[in-house]
């Protein structure tokens, strides 16, 4: 005897078979099953292990909330591991293996921890592993060494390395109303509200739109529910205002009412159609929200609970009537509450023999009496399971009389065959999102249920409205009087009488009976999939850990895959009958996102693979075209080297800085920060955003400035060029752009709305070159027209406009390599043709292409700073700008900066290294009085930047030390334990070369 | 979370940048009351409620707003631009900015 | 005599069918006074309340928890330790905290399962090599563990990670620090609490502090919602509400923002991953519990918030560098996350210090460092508190010290707090 697909009935194509395979069987099934319903059609029951014991496991449901039945879907290389069977629909070629065991799910050797027993209760690892005081396990070593077998044990599937080829993309949408779920609450608030002319978005998890319409065997209107929800489905489907989301779990709810949502969009198909994601990851902003999102079936606590062949009552009402599937031949229920008999009666339909109804209460009404008799089954009340038989399949139950107002079993055991005991322990609504959208629940006792607060959320932050099962109402007809109350109100209109739908249902009364557990002996299950027993629960009480959050995490209840979704409520009812206390005394835990596990692939969307953009200058193109080595900074890309055939990266920099030096060179500087500073007060502007005085620069010159933040510390530093006397053109450093861009924007929108001053970024409006060495001049004198070049029209610091190769250019005079330099500025779209026309122009004169490295040499070279040393922490007088620091006017940072900590005679100051053993040194060594290179100590400072000096011909570097203006002339070590480097040093003054700057200034 | 720029319309908050407090009061720029420029750059209300803060539409107009955003609930109840004469600025009409 | 927890208790208890095991900790009435009040019943706390008993042999002491035991951040954060700071202030105070680490499950008798697996921060340019070297030698100069990986030791390590050329951001090392791990954070709070209690400490859950009792000036005792409790001393070590209770004794301001900060975890998964490691190019951290789920998170949402709640342009931003680093995981499903409230203080790093009151003690400021902390924060605070002055790990988290200049800013980002 077995599971067997029924010879009609379901909403499955029966025409249309599909080969999978599963754990490398091939099996076939029909479209519309899913990996479960398939494999159960074929009688395969087993079809996972639990997480810490390995016990066998089937199926506990036919939905979402399964923690059992957990698969890898694989796709060539490619795992998604952890997906329940009831979620995967099956396609040709599906893969799925089963998980969590070895060397096979039929046999697992990881079952011997069942053996363990009482010793693995809860708990269990804080109490022991704390290894030996002494010896060579002491301290963290034993309990590494036991985790290491403890983490080979644990986890479920195994994810791979291989990339995911599929792409994902996201979704932004607006709607007026968005309804979660599409059981008839959800579609009657669908249909209600879009008749109002709202924009409707209606999302389902479930591939098939309806909820229980598709598997209750009711009748609305006359027809099958199933086909009533078809229907509406297909009138919604047809409406410009309605967007249907099926397979789309809505998982978060984040304020101002956007709710986050995935889509499988291609996961049931063979091949994605074209262009078609795998998961679409939507934001969905909606004005309000209708939650119709159902309610979840508890299991009951029993021993045995967990053998594969016992589900839920419901799930095997789905398995019958939804994918004409029977989980049994000869079924036992076993209920606390009216919802079972329903099942009974449909499985009997379906064509199973129903063995006996077993009911905790004593009497059951007359009503359910009839159905147990419609259905053929022995009905058993005031009895209750006590254990099941069989091993990896049920095969029979115990039962035994049971009084519910006491727990207390009596009279002698019996015996019963099956092969399927479905279980109701009552219904739990689904109320996660309204409880991320800060919804505190309410217990209510004739429900034996947290509900949603009634009757509606109607914050300004959070819009959301409940129908249906979410609610408490249960029925199919209180649940579309709901749902359509709910569609009209979301969409802002008020109630219209009009005719329901007439609903066709079998009689039951909503609430349970308050029973959870039948205690007797043997492990009975609470959470499935942690294997977390009712006798767990009770040694957390005893233990103290009796706070609803405490139980969790001391057993981790409720922390698997499903996240409680059938367990939380038996255990907090099992924690509370420990404590003497009500349920809601004990707490329910807030329920955060997401709502079920979402891929993390989806969330990534258009980045996944595409994390950043790529900033690229506009003479990106050439730089690749003609050798250079880019560079990745922040952002951007730029020329480290222009290596000859051959040279290493010393040899290329060394070359092109020895070149620039003695004759000329030139760099793309385009990344620099452009903002151009315009308006009637951007001088006065200035004088306050700069420590040094910008009002009395002339027109047509540059200044370097140096800007502090409002603690006085250092922020960033460069040129600015007075275009005219309202016009200013600000470069900062490449990395400080956008922050320096923001400081800006703040004082003048915040601070001093009072000064007119407009900012504007023109970054990538402008390129830049640097072109430097004493041909430097020689060179634009020869391709530059429209304006002379030499020291009497444009002077040190000064500016000119003109032309090269016919393009407008702005030259500024200005080093940072310490040469007689330019800086040319051109439109951007222009670059690659001036930077040729420079080049062209500079052949005769030998000029090279320099990048990154030959610029960092040369600036290490004349002392000058940038980001390594303006870190953060570095004042102006740290790093010797203190003559920059105007004492006539306030400017920011000016109160702050003299602060006590800022002027300690201990401070890390800017200073100069030579080494003396004449060996490279390393960016982030570290400097100390006396090398102890088995013990270093005592560090006194580090290294910022190094590199060999052409100019020089030693290695040289900037460093950061402690009082290092005093210590210059005297003899210091670097240290650098991490790569072994140790040595002598010279320290000397930040500018190694041309300090009076004779070269630039020509 | 959604912020109604004034000028631009509601917009989600990955579009902003945080500025802060909107309470600190910067003292005149040659004051040398150091508490208060201590007070300024370091001391802040942080209230668990109301909170007057500065947000920068720095992913659209690129105006500072000063916004009022109850930090238990991030619940928004007031959103204006910083910058007075803003103040009465609305949002042009599609067919005006075309 | 056997300790209460071994393997020999565990058998023994199993074989009683687990009837005799005691509470964890006890749930006492609050008395009428105390030496010591400590509000907050979180990881520093309750290690405080620990560290006066067993070090100073101050026993008469009372940690005040608002709701249930370690409900804030010793429960919500990702649970890496390590002590790979820059600064000489915090790298000494961190290493001190490691070290206790080291010793934490056999001083509490509980397995508070700190396993020290190492902690890799990659680096992606070789600027960003070379300041992790500087971090790196900085650490080695204070005696700390640190060394510097190449690509390819760091893809033997973890065969999953993107270390080729084509990646956005190519590994070009990394800083390994090997002592450095993680540990059972919910462990934590609950070890510091039993050896508290079962040195006399009285643990008082659901006790809200409403508001101080003052004598002029000095801070007596508090009210609470189970009545008035007196105290010779009163320390705050309520990170994430520093703001809120600091203003019930008077004090509106504080150089502290309140920020949410999100965490993640993904389903359970086989092992994947043994080290913490952390991204360079943004801000992404990622551990392996035990259990098997990923544990990992990035930046805080960046505006004040007491909300416990985060928004999702950050659960995307986390998303994306997740999987830049490692692609294989866009199939992995993202199975939880959750909110903490961060104490962001204007250098990033703590305070522990007499006053500002007389009668009081403030331990706040952690901006997200304060799981690793635990030990050490409560070894200083106790010292603190007992005699009256800081011990030299703590001297320099001062109050003062932002007025001052004195700023311990590892990050260089000034007294701007989202950005800490």
């Amino acid at each position: 005897m077995s599971p067997r697909r029924t010879d009609t009935g379901g909403r499955i194509d029966r025409l249309k078979t599909i080969r999978f395979t599963f754990d490398g069987t091939a099996y076939t099934g029909h479209a519309g099953d899913t990996l479960a319903s398939a494999l159960l059609a074929k009688g395969v029951i087993l079809l996972g292990r639990s997480f810490k014991y390995h016990r066998p496991r089937g199926l506990l449901t036919a939905g979402v909330e399964e923690p059992n039945a957990l698969v890898t879907v694989l796709k060539g290389e490619v795992r998604e591991p952890n997906i329940p069977a009831t979620m995967v629909e099956i396609h040709d070629g599906l893969v799925a293996v089963s998980q969590n065991r070895f060397p096979s799910l039929a046999f697992d050797i990881n079952a011997v921890n069942q053996l363990g027993g009482k010793l693995l209760s809860a708990g269990f690892y804080y109490k022991t592993f704390m290894g030996p005081v002494v010896g060579p396990l002491k301290g963290t070593r034993f309990w590494m060494f036991c985790e290491h077998f403890i983490r080979r044990a644990a986890g479920l599937g195994s994810a791979g390395s291989a990339k995911d080829t599929a792409r994902y993309e996201r979704m932004n949408a607006f709607c007026d109303v968005l309804v979660v779920g599409s059981g008839p609450a959800g579609l009657m608030a669908a249909k209600a509200a879009s008749d109002q002319g709202a924009r409707v978005i209606l999302a389902d998890l479930e591939p098939r739109l309806g909820g229980s319409a598709n598997w209750t065997g009711e009748t609305i209107d006359g027809a099958p529910a199933a086909d009533w929800a078809r229907r509406t489905v297909a009138q919604l489907e047809g409406r410009d205002n309605v967007r249907l989301l099926p397979r789309t779990t809505v998982w978060g709810y984040y304020d101002g009412n956007t709710l986050a949502a995935l889509e499988r969009v291609s996961d049931h198909k063979d091949q994605p159609g074209k262009g078609e994601p795998r998961h679409r990851h939507w934001a969905i902003r909606a004005k309000s929200v209708v939650l119709a999102t159902g309610a979840f079936e508890r299991p009951l606590v029993f021993p045995g609970n967990d053998r594969p062949g016992v589900m839920l009552a419901h799930a095997a009402e789905r398995f019958a009537n939804e994918f004409g599937v029977l989980p049994g031949q000869r079924i036992a229920l076993f209920t606390n509450n009216d919802s079972a008999y329903r099942a009974a009666v449909a499985l009997k339909k379906a064509g199973a023999a129903i063995a006996a109804i077993v009911d905790v209460r004593p009497e059951p009404s007359a009503d359910m009496r009839e159905l147990a008799t419609e259905a053929g089954a022995e009905l058993l009340a005031a009895h209750a399971v006590i254990a099941t038989e069989g091993g990896r399949a049920l095969s029979g139950l115990k039962l035994q009389r049971f009084d519910m107002s006491n727990g207390a079993l009596n009279g002698e055991a019996r015996s019963m065959h099956a092969d399927c005991l479905l279980m109701s322990g009552g219904w739990s609504p689904t109320i996660h999102l309204a409880s991320q959208a800060g919804a505190r629940a309410e217990w209510d006792a004739a429900r034996q249920a947290f509900l949603p607060p009634k009757p509606a959320q109607d914050g300004p932050v959070q819009r959301w409205i409940g129908a249906g099962a979410f609610t408490g109402s249960f029925s199919t007809a209180a649940a579309m009087a709901e749902g359509r109350a709910a569609g009209i109100s979301a969409a802002g209109a008020t109630n219209t009488p009009a005719a329901l739908p007439v609903v066709d249902a079998v009689p039951g009364d909503p609430d349970p009976a308050p029973v959870f557990e039948i205690r007797a002996s043997g492990k009975s299950f609470v959470d499935f999939q942690h294997d977390v027993t009712a006798e767990d629960v009770r040694l957390a009480h005893r233990e103290g850990f009796v706070s609803v959050e405490h139980l969790k995490r001391y057993t981790t209840l409720g922390m698997a895959t499903d996240q409680g979704k059938s367990s939380n409520i038996p255990g907090l009812a099992i924690m509370a009958e420990a404590l003497g206390k009500p349920i809601p005394e004990v707490g329910t835990t807030r329920f955060r996102p997401p709502f079920a596990p979402v891929s993390i692939g989806s969330l990534a969307a258009e980045r996944f693979g595409d994390l950043r953009p790529e900033r690229l200058t506009p003479m990106h193109d050439w730089h690749l075209a003609n050798g250079a080595t880019m560079y990745s900074a922040g952002l951007w890309y730029r020329p480290m080297i222009y290596a000859l055939a051959g040279e290493t990266v010393e040899q290329a920099y060394v070359r092109e800085a020895r070149a620039t030096r003695e004759s000329a060179g030139i760099v793309d500087v385009s990344t620099l920060g452009k903002i151009a500073v315009q308006g009637p007060d951007a001088a006065e502007f200035l004088d306050r955003v700069y420590t040094n005085m910008f009002s009395t620069l002339a027109v047509g010159k540059a200044r370097y400035g140096l800007m502090l933040r409002e603690d006085g510390l250092a922020f960033d530093d460069g040129t600015t060029w007075r275009l005219g006397e309202q016009d200013f053109l600000m470069t900062t450093t490449t990395a400080n752009a956008g922050k320096v861009m923001q400081h800006l924007e703040y004082f003048l929108d915040v601070i001093w709305p009072d000064l007119k001053v407009h900012v504007t970024s023109v970054t990538d409006e402008w390129a830049g070159a640097a072109i430097g060495g004493p041909k430097a001049r020689q060179i634009l004198a020869t391709c530059v027209t429209g304006t002379a070049v030499g020291n009497a029209t444009l002077p040190f610091m000064g500016i000119v406009r003109g032309r090269i190769a016919d393009v407008p250019v702005m030259i500024c005079r200005l080093s940072f390599s310490g040469e007689m330099a330019f800086e040319v500025y051109c439109g951007a779209g222009h670059s690659t043709h001036v930077w040729e026309a420079l080049l062209d122009a500079g052949k005769p004169f030998g000029l090279v292409t320099y990048g990154l490295e030959a610029l960092g040499t040369m600036r290490i070279e004349k002392g000058h700073v940038t980001g390594a040393e303006i870190d953060g922490r570095t004042t102006a007088r740290d790093l010797h700008l203190d003559w920059m620091l105007s004492k006539k006017k306030p400017f920011i940072g000016s109160a702050m900066m003299d602060r006590e900590g800022l002027i300690a005679s201990e401070r890390l100051e800017l200073v100069g290294l030579i080494a003396l053993d004449n060996r490279p040194l390393n960016g982030g060594a570290h400097i100390v009085e006396e090398v102890d290179e088995a013990n270093p100590h005592d560090s006194i400072g580090h290294i910022t930047a190094c590199c060999y000096s052409p100019a020089l011909g030693k290695y040289i570097a900037l460093a950061l030390v402690k009082g290092g203006k005093a210590r210059r002339g005297t003899r210091a070590h670097v240290s650098d334990p991490l790569r072994g480097r140790f040595g002598p040093v010279e320290i000397v003054s930040n500018h190694f070369y041309d300090p009076d700057g004779n070269r630039m200034h020509g | 979370m959604l912020i109604t720029c004034p000028y631009c319309g509601p917009r989600d908050v990955i579009e902003f940048t945080y500025q802060g407090d909107g309470n600190r009061a910067r003292p005149e720029p040659a004051s040398q009351n150091f508490e208060a420029w201590n007070a300024y750059v370091y001391d802040r209300l942080n209230p668990a409620g109301d909170h007057n803060e500065i947000w920068q539409h720095s992913g659209g107009c690129r105006a500072h707003l000063r916004v009022v955003r109850n930090t238990l609930t991030h619940e928004i109840s007031s959103v204006t631009f910083v910058r007075g004469h803003h103040g009465s600025a609305s949002r042009p009409e599609a067919e005006d900015r075309s | 005599m056997m300790a209460e927890y071994s393997a020999l208790s565990l058998l023994a208890n199993a074989l009683k069918g687990n009837k005799d095991w005691k509470p964890a900790w006890r749930k006492p009435d609050p008395k009428a006074s105390y030496d010591v009040i400590i509000i907050g019943g979180g990881g520093h706390g309750l290690s405080t309340a620990y560290y006066l008993a067993k070090e100073h042999g101050i026993t008469n002491v009372a940690v005040l928890e608002k709701g249930w035991l370690g409900s804030g951040n010793v429960g919500r954060n990702t649970t890496a330790v390590r002590s790979n700071y820059l600064l000489p202030a915090n790298t000494r105070f961190y290493e001190h905290s490691m070290k206790l680490w080291e010793n934490l499950s056999h001083d509490l008798n509980y397995n508070v399962m700190f396993s020290q697996r190492g902690c890799l921060n990659l680096a992606h340019t070789p600027a960003q090599f070379d300041d992790y070297a500087r971090r790196g030698n900085a650490m080695r100069h204070l005696g700390v563990d640190a060394e510097l990986m190449t690509t390819a030791q760091i893809k033997r390590l973890i065969p999953a990670l993107d270390v080729s050329d084509s990646a956005r951001f190519p590994v070009v090392g990394g800083l390994m620090q090997r002592r450095a791990g993680t540990a059972r954070h919910d462990a934590v709070a609950w070890g510091y609490a039993r050896g508290a209690d079962r040195r006399g400490v009285d643990i008082i859950e659901n006790c809200e502090v409403t508001g101080f009792l003052r004598d002029g000036d000095r801070i007596t005792g508090v009210t609470t919602s189970r009545g008035d409790i007196r105290a010779k001393k009163v320390a705050v070590s309520v990170a994430g509400s520093t703001g809120r209770v600091m203003r019930l004794a008077g004090i509106e301001t504080m150089p502290i923002e309140s920020h949410v900060l999100q965490a993640f975890v993904t389903e359970s998964l086989k092992p994947f991953i043994d080290t913490v490691v952390t991204f360079g190019m943004g801000h992404f951290y990622l551990s392996q519990s035990d259990k098997g789920g990923l544990v990992y998170g990035g930046d805080i949402d960046g505006y004040n918030s007491y909300a416990q709640r985060g928004n999702l342009p950050v659960v995307d931003e986390v998303m994306s560098e997740m999987l830049a680093l490692f692609p294989g995981l866009a199939r992995v499903r993202m199975l939880r996350s959750w909110g903490g409230v961060c104490d962001m203080s204007m250098d990033g790093s703590p305070i522990i210090t007499t006053g500002p009151l007389p009668g009081m003690y403030l331990n706040c400021g952690w901006c997200y460092g304060g799981f690793k902390a635990t030990p050490a924060s409560g070894w200083c605070f106790a010292w603190t508190i007992a005699k009256d002055e800081p011990h030299d790990l703590n001297a320099s988290f001062t109050l003062d010290r932002f007025h001052r200049g004195l700023v311990i800013d590892d990050k260089g980002q000034g007294a701007t707090p989202r950005l800490h």
